[in-house]
């Protein structure tokens, strides 16, 4: 794989993870109001899927959508000025941490009603269509949405009319506090795809390059007409749903397990120089030992010294982003009415 | 000037936006092939093709919000839901989605999504097909309604709408479909939000909308008979809604009758009453007075259910106890 390409993921999952507990420390503060959903330990997700994406393409999230947004290439600052709901924000204030828009980058918009992402990616995709651009349009959605109506409407009607889109089931097994047995008959959230013809495949979305190359194939097939696809990545969030839940329903053993599974400390170590350490070997098995042997020696792309350059690096652009959205103005009421009104162009109402 | 019914006007808007513009669209249930359960859609298929004239499966609350994420990328869609009462199942699209976008996004989505939907009590549809749910969108900032009363307003307002840049709802009244009217096409619109004297009257203002505006003129025409001269306003917009037009009217006649086809409690009426008396208590001889429907789910039968709306006689009755009362109050 491509060495700029695998330090260039790793980069976005640093600073995914640094965005993240700058917000949270920023809320604990009491610098960020209202609600904040934070994405540690789904950032392969996010990060693998829009490393597969082309500029043009269109992307439409949920509410926990800042590292979706960071990825996609809109500023560090201009996020963490919108969740601290100043002028400067992405949404010039108005939107919130919910509600990160950015018309330029394709960024179709965070959605805090749960199954809202499923009409707008198919509208967003029947423009496509029409037009018959080769762009894509990538839908994200959690395991709770597949069972809002909009889901199976969606999905009956991108299918239907073959639809250009990419849709990304982040499986990070909750709604809130509702463990995913207890909300779903089919656990396999893939499977549900199914039922409309659209092809579908499971991944193992704590792992990065596995991410990218679901999406790398899946973006080819929707590019070269094949209709919608969908991708089902299983994953883990180690917080709450938000910051105003511990996610103390969860087993302590589960979040331990996960968290040893961390995609960061994964990906760091895929690329790292260092030899796989004896109990490493021991426990990878026969064939994964060869293979991981390989990948290691072969994939060379950084070492501890180049890792913790770019670790400072993004702890620099992080903290550059709190302190620009602590000093940024307030919007004013002028400025809601503003963005209420901006779209009127020529018409004079009354 | 052409002579065309209320449904051959608003198809021949659609028929010069989409022919004039090829980022219209329309989609809806049986909108295409079957030409619109009340014909709006008729020929449009034929002549512009399946992307552009979209039968969509009955799933109303996406193909709704469809249209939103389609206007997101600069198409105009217009989206037929097939009666208002469907939009309940829409209102997820409409009132989270399309109304909040623009303005959440700091102004960065423009939203020109048109949502045509036929409603009011028609004939004996039963309580689940005989609704005004006007009052429902009217309480949400971001969204524009129009309720056109004659085949020239739904020509004008429906390609406004279209050309309109926010998202607009359109409400035609069922009973309207099948109505007569002289349709000029070279003629210059009006704003679409201004409200329109259907008959000028110096004795008291009677501030209506949609069908009851044409019950209210079939009113005004015996109330002259007697020597009460009502002027008759057609607000065509409800929202937002032409105050000054209404306040100059009232502030003339110092009498103001309102008279809806929705239900009393909390509906249009309330809001024009209320408004109104902040804006001219003081050139008020008399309290507002209101002609709506009964607060009651609409009836089955048909002499009740004609019973639940008002009638002609109804608007009458009010006026003359307005202008009576009135009466006794000066003396």
């Amino acid at each position: 794989m491509d060495s700029n390409l695998m330090q260039a993921m790793l980069r976005d999952m640093l600073r995914a993870r640094a965005f993240e507990e700058a917000a949270a420390q920023s809320y604990a503060q009491g610098q960020i109001a209202g609600f904040l959903h934070l994405y540690p330990g789904e950032e392969a997700v996010a990060v693998g899927a829009l490393h597969a994406a082309e500029p043009g393409d269109y992307v439409v999230s949920t509410y926990r959508e800042h590292v979706h947004a960071l990825v996609r290439g809109i500023s560090a600052r201009s996020i963490m000025a919108e969740l601290h709901g100043k002028k400067t924000g992405v949404s010039s204030g108005m939107g919130g941490s919910m509600h990160l828009f950015d018309r330029e980058r394709r960024f179709l918009g965070g959605y805090a009603i749960v199954g809202e992402t499923f009409p707008i990616a198919l509208g967003a995709g029947y423009a496509v269509g029409y037009r018959k651009l080769p762009e894509a349009v990538i839908c994200f959605f959690g395991d709770g949405a597949v069972n809002q109506g909009t889901f199976h409407e969606t999905l009956n009607m991108a299918a239907l009319w073959k639809l250009p889109i990419l849709f990304i089931c982040e499986n990070n097994h909750y709604q809130i506090g509702t463990e995913i047995h207890r909300h779903s008959a089919i656990v396999d959230v893939y499977r549900r795809a199914c039922a409309y013809g659209i092809p579908a495949e499971q991944e193992d979305g704590m792992d990065v390059l596995a991410v990218y190359a679901a999406a790398q194939r899946a973006l080819h097939r929707v590019r070269s007409g094949d209709g919608p696809q969908f991708l089902e990545l299983t994953t883990y969030r180690y917080r709450g749903h938000s910051m105003s839940d511990p996610g103390s329903y969860r087993p302590e053993a589960e979040v331990k397990a996960y968290e040893a599974a961390d995609p960061i400390a994964a990906a760091i170590h895929e690329v790292s120089l260092k030899y796989p350490s004896q109990s490493e070997l021991a426990a990878a098995g026969p064939d994964c030992i060869r293979q991981f042997f390989d990948r290691c020696c072969q994939d060379g792309h950084i070492d501890d010294a180049a890792l913790q350059r770019l670790q400072s690096e993004v702890q620099s652009e992080i903290d550059d982003a709190v302190q620009f959205a602590i000093q940024s103005p307030q919007p004013t009421m002028e400025d809601a009415q503003a963005a209420f009104t901006q779209n009127r162009r020529f018409e004079t109402l009354l | 000037m052409t002579d065309l019914l209320y449904w051959q006007a608003l198809n021949r808007a659609m028929d010069i936006e989409l022919a004039e513009d090829d980022s219209v669209f329309t989609l809806g249930e049986d909108v295409a092939l079957y030409g619109g359960t009340y014909r709006v859609t008729e020929g449009l298929l034929a002549k512009y093709g399946e992307w552009r004239v979209r039968d969509t499966p009955i799933s109303e609350n996406t193909f709704t919000g469809l249209g939103v994420g389609a206007a997101m990328l600069g198409l105009r869609p217009v989206v037929e839901i097939m009666t208002i009462n469907f939009a309940l199942l829409a209102m997820d699209a409409i009132v989270n989605m399309a109304a909040k976008i623009p303005f959440m996004s700091g102004g960065q989505f423009p939203m020109p999504l048109t949502i045509r939907m036929p409603g009011g009590i028609a004939r004996q549809l039963g309580a689940q097909h005989s609704q005004r749910l006007e009052v429902m969108f009217m309480n949400v900032p971001g969204l524009r309604i129009v309720v056109p009363s004659t085949p020239q307003d739904a020509y004008w307002q429906l390609r406004q709408a279209i050309r309109s840049d926010d998202p607009i709802l359109v409400l035609e009244h069922e009973l309207l479909y099948f109505q007569k009217g002289a349709v000029d096409e070279t003629a210059i619109a009006p704003p679409l939000h201004q409200a329109q004297i259907r008959r000028a009257g110096r004795d008291l203002t009677c501030i209506t909308y949609s069908r009851m505006s044409t019950v209210a003129q079939e009113a005004a025409a015996e109330l002259a008979s007697e020597g009460i001269e009502m002027e008759v306003i057609d607000l065509r917009s409800l929202s937002p809604i032409d105050w000054e037009s209404c306040v100059q009217s009232v502030s003339r006649t110092h009498h103001c009758l309102i008279v809806e086809e929705d239900c009393r409690f909390a509906g249009t009426g309330a809001e024009f009453c209320a408004t109104l008396q902040e804006f001219c208590f003081y050139q008020l001889d008399a309290p507002i007075q209101r002609v709506a429907a009964l607060d009651l789910p609409t009836p089955f039968n048909g002499a009740l259910e004609a019973a639940t709306i008002p009638a002609k006689e109804n608007v009458v009755q009010a006026a003359r106890k307005l202008m009576g009362l009135n009466q006794g109050v000066s003396q």
